[in-house]
């Protein structure tokens, strides 16, 4: 798959097709990679990289690439393509000035799950097809399966299918019956006391770094209501609970609606709290109360945010639909 | 010694739209109808002009709950404002559930500017219901208690 990428970057790059090519490169680890723009042949000879590790989405980087001159490359799994496209409904991203290559995804691991299943001092992983092989300080290697240690979001994939392209590597997949909204229904079922205990565990642990809403392929506002010293939420004083509630409702209802549920807020969270679980809560009501939406989709529908029927649910749904009490 | 017993009056922030439910508030009070005097008004153009911010904000300056009264749908001023309030409200009181913020500390009630009855009703029932609950603690922030 790599080589054929990069074989395939490097044709369009020199016949002209393109200006610069956005994949990722290898960071300080093999298993810690991060996105890269490449100017020049020489530049993706040396640094050009896909393994199971390519997790970082795309789409955001083309908000800004797009408006340059002269095309850019993007490689696209089928989450980024979803968010590319909701972009593109959007109006934020310039779809001619993007050519769009497809990739098939069958999932990324999670270089920490790796970490916390015990093995230490990790030199490297190699991506080996349906193994993953782990080169450490004290052994030569150890093999791992990837399907145990893929990332969380991956585990329960909503879609394989890659919903815009130019041209395909791999074969596109499909749009899976995933069971994302388990863990919500289960959060749902708790009492209100718990389901309160739960997630101040979770969201009392946020150091407020904002790295899920700078990673966010929907958050693409060029002034932030955050970045407003008034907005109370910068402090992490020790006083409460208030700014996390708050900074954390807020996020996840700036892009309701919009959110593809690519999980990159989750990944990215330094202090691993599940924030794609209150993105899935407003999809989950969203497709309850008024039909079935998948934001990226299509171009065409209107999402539900900004559309209305005349015999929408009231608000007092809550207390019928609601999580216990 | 006898420790005073101090009786809980919440504070109650009802943002209300200026066309209906506003003017309901002022025809119960021409019509002398009572209503308890914690329900803090809050005049605003539509009932789309509520960002779920104001809500969260409400709670955080100290309010024990929130109502949002509105124009009844189809009767909007400007149309359609109170039909993408009602989507977004909706939405935003099922996420305060799911993070387990008592569920009836927020409400959405439809008053018209003819209905001052049913103005003062609602509000004598949400302060019954926000004394019941007592004290927002949930979504209170430190700092800003007096």
């Amino acid at each position: 798959m790599q080589e054929m990428m990069k074989k395939r970057a490097l044709q369009l790059l020199q016949d002209g097709t393109v200006e610069r090519v956005l994949a990722w490169k290898t960071g300080e680890f093999s298993y810690d990679i991060t996105p890269a723009v490449f100017e020049s042949a020489e530049e993706i000879e040396k640094d050009f990289v896909y393994d199971a590790f390519c997790a970082a989405n795309l789409s955001k980087y083309l908000v800004a690439l797009s408006k340059k001159e002269g095309k850019t490359l993007a490689f696209l799994k089928p989450c980024d393509s979803y968010s590319f496209q909701q972009l593109m409904k959007e109006h934020r991203v310039d779809r001619d000035n993007v050519y769009i290559i497809g990739i098939a995804c069958d999932g990324k691991a999670d270089a920490d799950k790796i970490k916390d299943s015990g093995i230490k001092g990790i030199k490297n992983i190699a991506d080996n097809g349906d193994k993953l092989v782990v080169e450490t300080i004290y052994s030569e290697s150890t093999e791992l399966d990837k399907k145990d240690f893929l990332a969380e979001r991956c585990l329960n994939c909503k879609s394989r299918k890659v919903v815009i392209y130019d041209e395909m590597i791999g074969e596109n997949g499909e749009v899976l019956d995933s069971n994302r909204f388990d863990m919500v229904e289960k959060i749902e079922a708790m009492t209100s006391e718990e389901r309160f205990e739960f997630w101040q565990n979770e969201l009392s642990r946020c150091i407020r770094c904002n790295a899920c809403r700078n990673v966010c392929p929907a958050c693409t506002c060029e002034k932030c209501v955050f970045d407003n010293d008034a907005s109370g939420i910068a402090n992490k004083a020790a006083a409460n609970s208030f700014e996390e509630n708050m900074f954390h409702i807020i996020r996840a209802f700036h892009v309701a609606g919009r959110c593809t549920d690519c999980g990159e807020c989750s990944r990215v969270c330094p202090q691993h709290i599940p924030l794609h679980l209150l993105n899935r809560k407003f999809i989950k009501d969203m497709n309850e109360f008024y039909g079935e939406y998948q934001a990226g989709e299509d171009l065409e529908t209107r999402p539900p945010l900004v559309n209305f029927t005349m015999d929408d649910v009231e608000p007092s749904i809550v207390n019928e639909k609601g999580g216990k009490e | 010694m006898q420790i005073e017993k101090k009786e809980f009056k919440p504070t109650i922030v009802a943002f209300c739209c200026n066309w209906c439910s506003y003017a309901g508030a002022d025809l119960a009070g021409t019509n002398r109808l009572n209503y308890p005097a914690d329900v803090k008004i809050i005049r605003v153009p539509c009932s789309c002009r509520v960002n779920p911010m104001f809500i969260l904000r409400a709670f955080q300056r100290g309010a024990d709950g929130v109502i949002l009264c509105g124009c009844h749908p189809g009767d909007c001023h400007y149309t359609t404002g109170n039909y993408y309030a009602r989507r977004r409200m909706t939405l935003l009181f099922s996420m305060l559930d799911f993070l387990g913020i008592e569920r009836g500390r927020t409400r959405v009630e439809w008053v018209s500017a003819a209905e001052g009855a049913k103005f003062a009703q609602t509000m004598n029932e949400f302060v019954e219901t926000i004394i019941s609950l007592g004290e927002n603690k949930r979504l209170e922030d430190l700092r800003c208690k007096k």
